[in-house]
């Protein structure tokens, strides 16, 4: 027993049981407290337009979050996504010509691209996931400033801002995408034997290789998945603010990304996946924010507080004690 | 044994029992009604027991008798819920583990917990390493002093060498070094013996008996009945948190003792563990599995085998003999450069898991916790993961699939979980290998490779996996088994073939088994390549050339 093991075992059980609650539940409950906080003291915040307004800011982070998620559930990490959401706003405002549909498509192609050279790498060569991940946060910037040759673009496509900014039955287009995906990814996690590889692989790697798993394949499929919802995610925002701004779009959106699915409790050690957890870890993410900067804190604050609540997140997994 | 009066009632036996006459004193360690439960569960039901200076008290009981929770209160892991600990007569209470190191009570746990990146000398003075005039680490004096200390355990290797370079015996024997290198009054061995050789536990049993002399205590914590009765001089038994027993081991039988341990007439006990043997299989002609030729350097020499449908191949030889490679390369997780696989026949490719399972080969790896369960997935989920393709339509997954084959299993194998959702984590290590062969059996295989499937198992789960492994030769399945106890797979084998350094050495059949040929045809072995080193050195000497190195 290592001492630091050691250390965290004469915890009684019914502290450990906390613990566990509060992973399992934990985010509901921050959830709730947030909007009670903000129906009471925040003017305006009950409005039917803020609410929307909230939904539509979530979309980016709850889409990468949920990619991140099954990553996470292999014991992996992605840190490229911000990156691939620029390499997909500089290929979509680069291929508009050919209309938008091709340029989507091109867009999500990169994404998956990126996909591969990580899922390789990290798969198929055995570079550690942060490692892999890590040269692509920096490289797929890079790239994305190449392709964008740096300069900000200004979109104007009248398909792409009815994606971005329209609504059926007064819920906005790109909250129904994000919705769609939830289900998908839901569905492959629950139902499918990609999901139960998924976790297999991150609750015991060397187990699911004796076990007949395809674990590397698997990791691939993951890496390519989560590069395609960060690739949708860029062109979404894209979409979104008309304007394709390769040197800032979806800048430290990892660090949300993966606080949204920690907080969720999905453990970082891998072996679960929590869909609706990762969800509601997003959206305490985006209140978090918009309470803050509704109350003139800025947005340095912002960062500050998500830093401490991955820590916290991550601490009390830790004393739980495993998944 | 028995010198002087023996004060032994059944319940509490005080006094030394040793040679060595200590006049009964205070024991040095004292356990008194202590209780603890777990989320309402009693782990431990009042239990009392006593330690003196200088004996080895054996702890024996089935899995989730309470051992690991009674050790785990001695040394300050768990804080009783009721009772005292009493040590050299003083109550104390340990905050955590490293107080009661402090004071002088080691534990060597059955995994090792050693850093397997440093250098064998480095992990035996982690934490205390000697120092120079400058504060830093006196290299050379470490090295000298860890080489003097293994060689008191008989193990002459480079100490600067990282420990993980090393075979798990030697890994174990480096930590049983270190934790009795310290000055300490009572060591706590948890299994020590369940990863070493014949020949180390030889060792081992030499540095028990030296720490008797010296005058400490030892808890002795084992499955191996044989070493309780040859090194032990109290047995304590616990059952379902109770202690049930302790006396001298001299005044109990062996037959008694496993009666105690399952709570069972001695009748029972005595019919289940014939029942293992007492099958006879009918073979079929051809053989369902053959390997040939396997071979990579430094590990598998020429390694063949066949396995007939019916038929339980064993492996015989001693750790490190190349056993767990040998069924690793046919599963196809050992990489080889030579060699082939057949499966009733027909080739299949080496080197992939996936292509022995589909070929119907299935495996127990020898490591039950990093290589088997997947612990924080349910019961149902380990059992189908191996089956999921076959029970999937386009990779969507069928509950009705999956749960008709869950409930089949865990009443076949009578695996005792809460529910299918229960997390195997929490399972004990004989009904986890339960799943695993259930696991196994989900894939309706031909051919199945258990790594020692009994290992740090329960007396009861043993007996009730031989039996399995009898019936399911007996549906036809060819089985290569794999036990570090010799007499299971003398007892449970139609065929053994021995290996020796990685290559084939014997073959023994039918009436010629016995646990002392496998012995000779190793030791015969040993004798001739000794000799073949010998040729080796002064190849001009005689003519021969085959020589292996």
């Amino acid at each position: 027993m290592s001492l630091a093991e050691a250390a965290r075992r004469p915890l009684a059980a019914d502290r450990r049981q906390v613990f566990d609650w509060i992973t399992e539940r934990g985010v509901y409950v921050g959830l709730a407290v947030l909007l009670i906080f903000n129906l009471a003291f925040t003017p305006r915040f009950g409005e039917l337009d803020n609410i929307r307004l909230q939904f539509v800011q979530v979309v980016p982070v709850a889409i990468i979050a949920l990619g991140m998620a099954l990553v996470i559930g292999t014991r992996g990490i992605d840190l490229s996504v911000g990156s691939v959401m620029a390499i997909s706003s500089a290929l979509l405002a680069n291929y508009l010509g050919y209309g938008p549909v091709v340029a989507i498509l091109v867009g999500l192609l990169g994404g998956a691209i990126v996909g591969i050279v990580n899922g390789v790498f990290i798969a198929y060569v055995g570079i550690q996931p942060i490692v892999a991940t890590l040269a692509l946060l920096v490289g797929g910037r890079g790239l994305a400033l190449v392709i964008a040759q740096g300069r900000l673009t200004e979109v104007f496509d009248p398909t792409l801002r009815i994606l971005g900014s329209d609504r059926i039955y007064g819920v906005p287009i790109v909250v129904l995408v994000a919705l769609a995906v939830a289900v998908i990814v839901a569905v492959a996690v629950a139902r499918t034997t990609f999901g139960r590889y998924v976790v297999a692989i991150g609750g015991n790697p060397e187990a699911s290789v004796v076990a007949g798993v395809p674990v590397r394949r698997t990791l691939l499929v993951v890496y390519v998945l989560c590069a395609v919802l960060a690739a949708l995610a860029g062109i979404i925002q894209t979409a979104r603010l008309s304007a394709s701004d390769p040197s800032f779009v979806g800048n430290l959106i990892e660090l949300s990304a993966i606080t949204a699915v920690v907080v969720g409790g999905t453990p970082l050690a891998g072996g679960r996946v929590r869909i609706l957890g990762t969800l509601a870890g997003a959206m305490l993410m985006q209140l978090i924010g918009a309470t803050l900067i509704s109350h003139n804190l800025p947005d340095s604050a912002t960062r500050m507080v998500t830093a401490l609540i991955i820590l916290g997140a991550v601490f009390i997994q830790r004393q739980r004690g495993g998944p | 044994m028995q010198a002087g009066p023996v004060y032994c009632n059944d319940v509490l036996v005080r006094g030394s029992v040793e040679p060595h006459p200590a006049t009964p004193t205070t024991p040095v360690l004292e356990v008194e009604d202590v209780t603890k439960r777990f989320a309402g569960v009693l782990a431990l039901d009042h239990v009392s027991l006593q330690l003196q200076q200088g004996e080895v008290h054996a702890l024996v009981g089935e899995n989730g008798a309470g051992k690991s929770t009674l050790i785990k209160v001695l040394t300050g892991v768990y804080q009783p819920d009721e009772g005292r600990i009493r040590y050299q007569g003083e109550q104390i209470s340990f905050a955590r583990p490293l107080d009661a190191q402090l004071a002088g009570i080691s534990t060597i746990y059955q995994e090792i917990n050693l850093v397997p990146l440093l250098s064998v000398a480095r992990n035996l003075f982690l934490g205390h390493e000697p120092t120079n005039r400058f504060g830093l680490v006196d290299e050379r004096r470490m090295n000298r002093e860890a080489k003097a200390i293994l060689a008191g355990y008989g193990i002459h290797v480079d100490v600067r060498r990282p420990l993980r370079s090393l075979g798990t015996g030697v890994q174990q024997m480096v930590a049983i070094a270190r934790a009795v290198a310290a000055d300490h009054r009572v060591v706590i061995m948890d299994e020590p013996t369940s990863s070493l050789e014949p020949r180390e536990v030889e060792r081992l049993v030499d540095v028990v008996r030296r720490l008797r002399r010296d005058g400490v205590a030892v808890v002795y914590v084992s499955h191996r009945l044989e070493e309780v009765f040859r090194l032990c001089d109290r047995v304590s038994v616990l059952r379902d948190g109770r202690l049930v027993h302790t006396s001298l081991v001299a005044d109990i039988t062996r037959l008694e003792l496993v009666s105690r341990m399952l709570g069972r007439a001695v009748a029972d006990v005595a019919r289940a563990r014939t029942r293992f043997a007492d099958q006879q299989h009918e073979f079929g002609d051809q053989p369902v599995l053959r390997a040939t030729g396997l071979t990579r350097r430094h590990v598998l020499s020429d390694v063949s085998l066949e396995v007939r449908p019916g038929e339980v191949m064993g492996l015989g030889g001693l750790l490190g003999s190349g056993r767990t490679e040998t069924v690793k390369a046919i599963y196809g997780i050992q990489p080889v450069d030579d060699g082939a696989v057949e499966v009733a026949g027909s080739q299949i490719a080496t080197g992939s898991p996936r292509a022995a399972l589909a070929a119907g080969i299935a495996l127990i790896p020898q490591d039950r916790k990093s290589e088997g369960i997947i612990p924080s997935l349910s019961v149902r989920d380990n059992i189908v993961l191996a089956a999921l393709p076959a029970m999937s339509r386009a990779g969507f997954l069928s509950d009705r699939d999956q749960d008709a084959v869950v409930a089949r299993l865990i009443e076949q194998l009578r695996i005792k979980a809460s529910s299918p959702d229960q997390k195997v984590g929490e399972l004990s290590g004989g009904n986890q290998q339960k799943v695993l062969l259930a696991r196994l059996l989900a894939l309706n295989p031909r051919v199945l490779l258990l790594d020692d499937p009994t290992r740090g198992i329960d007396v009861g789960a043993t007996a009730e996996i031989q039996a399995l492994i009898s019936k399911l030769a007996g549906e036809g399945l060819g089985i290569v088994l794999i036990s570090s106890e010799l007499e299971e797979v003398v007892e449970g084998a139609d065929r053994i073939t021995v290996l020796r350094d990685g290559a084939v050495v014997g073959t023994l059949a039918g009436e010629e088994i016995s646990e002392e040929a496998v012995m000779t045809v190793i030791a015969a072995a040993a004798r001739e390549s000794m000799r073949a080193a010998d040729d080796a050195e002064n190849p001009a000497r005689d003519g021969s050339t085959n020589v292996a190195g």
